[in-house]
């Protein structure tokens, strides 16, 4: 829907509130990430720990599920969790006009994952070469069982991006469907009960609408954790072959 | 009109693709609290392993609900 000069190939490239809650988003963590350090103390305060706990919980998640050869993935994993982290908590507290959450999107999340996908592909193959093919094949399995094996395991390799996307959108329209839902409610009451009575009964979804605010926060470092891990268990499949 | 009532009939039934989902992560966190139960040390490996065991039965779930997304609200 932007000017004609934002086309290119058929396709809207304008700036959209998409890009802008993405680039604020970049900000943040830059900001948060910067300023946190800026000090450097031995002794760190409140945010730069907070910082320091950012970096070690990465960096902790790819010791454990790739190994010493996961080092030179940190960038990637962390710049993903970070992204998806505050992509999803800039969408909870929408203070930017016409912001939502962007990981709410399957373009966004689908790129993402895409480019993980495309980085344990194209590492496995300039690493093992032919042999990431036996990725598909687990070893110990009996000969008569593979003609069933590989199809299964091929298929689940490529939905890999799919799930991977799809789980972190779904995920999170599904939570802010249902503050909607919830929030509804109250303007519901108020426009059946009238104001007195619907303001009274309206603090029942109120205190649940609380709760649930709790726990799409929750959500919302979960799904990044899920998306850094899955993103790492799968390097460690290129990594190592099984 | 007949399709567009049985449109949101699907949309209903689908829903129970989401029992599937809770009945897996349910199923998932009992095995977990058994398992620390017996073994209170090793929660933190349980809880992680539990973890990525629920994300993938909840996608189910998931897939349910954009299924249902896709029926009554793409045309």
């Amino acid at each position: 829907m932007g000017a004609p000069m934002f086309h290119l190939g058929g396709y809207d490239i304008g700036f959209s509130n998409s890009a802008l809650v993405m680039l604020i988003s970049l900000a943040a963590i830059i900001t948060f990430l910067t300023l946190g350090m800026r000090k450097r103390a031995t002794v760190p305060g409140r945010w730069q720990s907070m910082s320091e706990m950012s970096y070690n919980f990465v960096a902790n998640m790819i010791g454990e599920n790739i190994g010493p050869e996961g080092k030179k993935f940190f960038p990637l994993i962390f710049s993903l969790f970070m992204f998806v982290l505050f992509a999803n908590l800039l969408g909870m507290f929408s203070f930017v006009p016409h912001g939502y959450a962007v990981t709410s999107q399957i373009a966004v999340t689908f790129a993402l994952a895409i480019l993980v996908f495309l980085t344990v592909t194209i590492y496995g193959f300039v690493k093992h070469g032919l042999h990431f093919f036996s990725l598909f094949a687990p070893s110990g399995v009996p000969l008569w069982i593979l003609p069933f094996i590989i199809p299964i395991e091929m298929v689940s390799f490529l939905a890999r991006p799919i799930s991977l996307s799809i789980r972190l959108a779904a995920a999170m329209t599904a939570g802010h469907v249902l503050l909607e839902v919830i929030a509804g409610f109250i303007v519901t009451f108020i426009a059946s009960l009238g104001v007195v009575y619907g303001i009274t009964a309206g603090v029942l979804p109120l205190g649940l609408l609380v709760l649930l605010i709790g726990l799409e926060i929750f959500i919302c470092f979960l799904q990044a954790y899920i998306f850094a891990l899955l993103t790492s268990i799968y390097l460690h499949d290129a990594v190592h072959l099984h | 009109m007949e399709l567009e009532i049985l449109k949101y009939i699907g949309a209903g039934l689908m829903a129970f693709g989401m029992m599937g989902a809770a009945i897996g992560i349910g199923l998932i966190f009992s095995g977990a609290a058994s398992g620390v139960a017996r073994n209170p040390a090793a929660q933190d490996k349980i809880f992680k392993t539990a973890l990525i065991g629920a994300v993938f039965a909840e996608l189910m779930g998931l897939f349910s609900f954009v299924g249902i997304f896709i029926l009554l609200f793409i045309k």
